[in-house]
C-alpha cells in the first residue's frame, strides 16, 4: 500500500496545519506528504519544479490578494499536479474555480482523502504532455527577444496579442531555464537561431 | 529537522567550527582571520582580532543553517558595524577575487569555441559583473555610510533603511542563466572538466550570494530598523 501512495506536496505557511495534514494522510495511507513548502520563494520554486507530486495542496495565503486569481497559471509553470485549495480564507467563485478540489480545515479526514482522489480524477481527464523542445513559434519569438524587441513590438511583428507573446516567453523560460534577455540572446546565438550580425556585440 | 540543530558557542574551537561547515572558511577570510589558529577557541580568536564575537557567531549561523531566523535577542546583541564591515569585505571578495577566478575559468572553458561564441559568453559575464558592481556601489555609497552615521548618533534627513528596497532577483537570474548555458548549451568542443570547474564555482557563488542577501535583509535591516525606532 505504502509504495503506491500518491505523492502530495503541501504549500502551506503554517507548520501546524502542514504537520496536521501530513499526520491525517499518513494514517489513511492512500496519500503521502512528500514535501512541505512554506512559501513560494525562489528556493521553493526549484523544489516545486523537482518534486514529482501528484497533488499539490495549497493555502492561498501564500499569494497576495492580486495574484490569488492566477494561482493556477503560477503553479502550472512548475508542476502538472492537481491543485487542491485549502480554504483558510474566504474565496470568491472566480478564485475557487481554479482548483481541482477544495478542502477545509474542519473537513473529516476521510472526506479530505476523497476530495484529493477526486482532484486526481478531474486532472486525468485532461492530461497535458510536456514538450521540452522549443516550438517553431517559440523560436521565432526567442529571436525577436534576442534582437532586443519589446513585447509590444514582437506582438505587432508576429501578429499576436501581447498576452500570447508573454505566454510564449514564459514557456521559453520554462523549457530552457533561462530568464534574462541577455541569457536568451546567448542561447539563441549558441543554437544558431540568429547570427551575430543581427545583434551588436 | 529544526530542533536538533547544534548552536555554535564561543567556547568552541575554531577548527571544530570549520569541521562542521567548511564553507565558513570564506567567512573567516572576510573577517580577516587567517589560518593557523591552532587549538584556539572562537572567543580567543575573535578577541585577538578585535571582532565582536556575537556578530561573528550570528553570521556563522546564517551561513550554516538553511532558513535560519535569528532571535530578537541575537539581533539586539549583534553589532551593526561588524555586520556592515563584513558585508563590505564580502563585496571586495566577490569583485576582486571570485569574479576574476570565475572569469579565468570561463575563458579557459570557451577557448575551444569559435570567435563569436567566445565573445558572447565573455560579454554576458562582463555585463553581469557590471550589474553587480553597480548594485554593490549603491550599498557602499549610500546604505553602509547611512548605517555607520546612524550608529554614531547622526541622523540623516529623508533617508531610512526602508528605502533600501533590495531587489537582487535580476542579479540572481543572470547567474542562474549562466549556469544553465554552461550546463546545457555550450558546444561539445568545450572540455567537460573545465565546464565542471565553472559550474562548481557558480553553484558555490550562488549559495554564497544567497546568504549575503539573508544577511542584508534578515539581519542588517531589522537591526537598523530597531535603531531608527529608538
Amino acid at each position: 500500500m505504502k509504495t503506491h501512495a500518491k505523492k502530495v506536496l503541501l504549500i502551506v505557511p503554517s507548520k501546524i496545519v502542514a504537520r496536521g495534514i501530513e499526520a491525517v494522510l499518513s494514517e489513511l495511507g492512500e496519500f503521502r506528504v512528500e514535501g512541505i513548502l512554506t512559501d513560494l520563494s525562489h528556493a521553493s520554486q526549484m523544489r516545486l519544479r523537482n518534486i514529482d507530486a501528484d497533488v499539490i495542496v495549497l493555502d492561498p495565503v501564500v499569494f497576495d490578494f492580486v495574484s490569488r486569481s492566477s494561482v493556477r497559471s503560477h503553479i502550472s509553470e512548475y508542476s502538472d499536479a492537481a491543485v487542491v485549495g485549502l480554504q483558510t480564507i474566504p474565496m470568491d467563485d472566480e478564485q475557487k474555480k481554479q482548483y481541482d478540489a477544495l478542502i477545509g480545515l474542519n473537513d473529516d479526514p476521510v472526506l479530505i482523502v476523497r476530495k484529493l482522489r477526486e482532484s486526481l480524477d478531474s486532472r486525468q481527464d485532461n492530461p497535458e504532455t510536456e514538450e521540452y523542445d522549443l516550438s517553431a513559434r517559440e523560436k521565432e519569438i526567442l529571436v525577436c527577444v534576442a534582437k532586443g524587441m519589446l513585447n509590444k513590438e514582437i506582438a505587432d511583428a508576429c501578429n499576436l496579442s501581447i498576452h500570447t507573446v508573454i505566454t510564449h516567453r514564459k514557456n521559453i523560460t520554462r523549457k530552457t531555464g533561462i530568464k534574462t534577455v541577455a541569457g536568451l540572446t546567448v542561447y539563441a546565438l549558441l543554437n544558431n537561431l540568429i547570427d551575430s550580425s543581427s545583434i551588436d556585440l | 529537522m529544526g530542533n536538533d540543530r547544534i548552536v555554535f558557542s564561543e567556547s568552541m574551537k575554531l577548527a571544530d567550527l570549520i569541521e562542521m561547515n567548511w564553507k565558513l572558511l570564506n567567512v573567516l577570510s572576510r573577517f580577516g582571520i587567517g589560518l593557523g589558529f591552532g587549538e584556539n577557541t572562537i572567543n580567543e580568536v575573535c578577541h585577538r582580532q578585535g571582532i565582536d564575537v556575537r556578530s561573528f557567531l550570528l553570521i556563522c549561523c546564517i551561513y550554516t543553517y538553511e532558513d535560519y531566523i535569528p532571535s530578537s535577542e541575537m539581533l539586539a546583541e549583534a553589532d551593526p558595524l561588524t555586520i556592515v564591515d563584513y558585508l563590505q569585505n564580502s563585496h571586495s571578495f566577490y569583485m576582486d577575487k571570485e569574479f576574476n577566478s570565475l572569469e579565468k575559468n570561463i575563458t579557459a572553458m570557451v577557448a575551444s569555441c569559435d570567435q563569436m561564441q567566445k565573445k558572447i559568453v565573455a560579454r554576458f559575464f562582463t555585463d553581469y559583473k557590471t550589474h553587480v558592481a553597480n548594485h554593490f556601489s549603491y550599498e557602499e555609497n549610500v546604505v553602509f555610510p547611512y548605517v555607520r552615521a546612524l550608529v554614531a548618533g547622526k541622523t540623516h534627513e529623508g533617508y531610512t533603511i526602508e528605502q533600501f528596497e533590495e531587489n537582487h532577483s535580476d542579479i540572481d537570474e543572470a547567474l542562474s542563466d549562466l549556469k544553465n548555458i554552461v550546463m546545457k548549451y555550450l558546444p561539445d568542443t568545450c572540455d567537460t572538466v573545465l565546464r565542471n570547474e565553472v559550474l562548481y564555482r557558480i553553484f558555490r557563488l550562488e549559495e554564497d550570494l544567497a546568504k549575503h542577501t539573508v544577511l542584508e535583509d534578515g539581519v542588517l535591516i531589522p537591526i537598523v530598523n530597531r535603531i531608527e525606532g529608538e
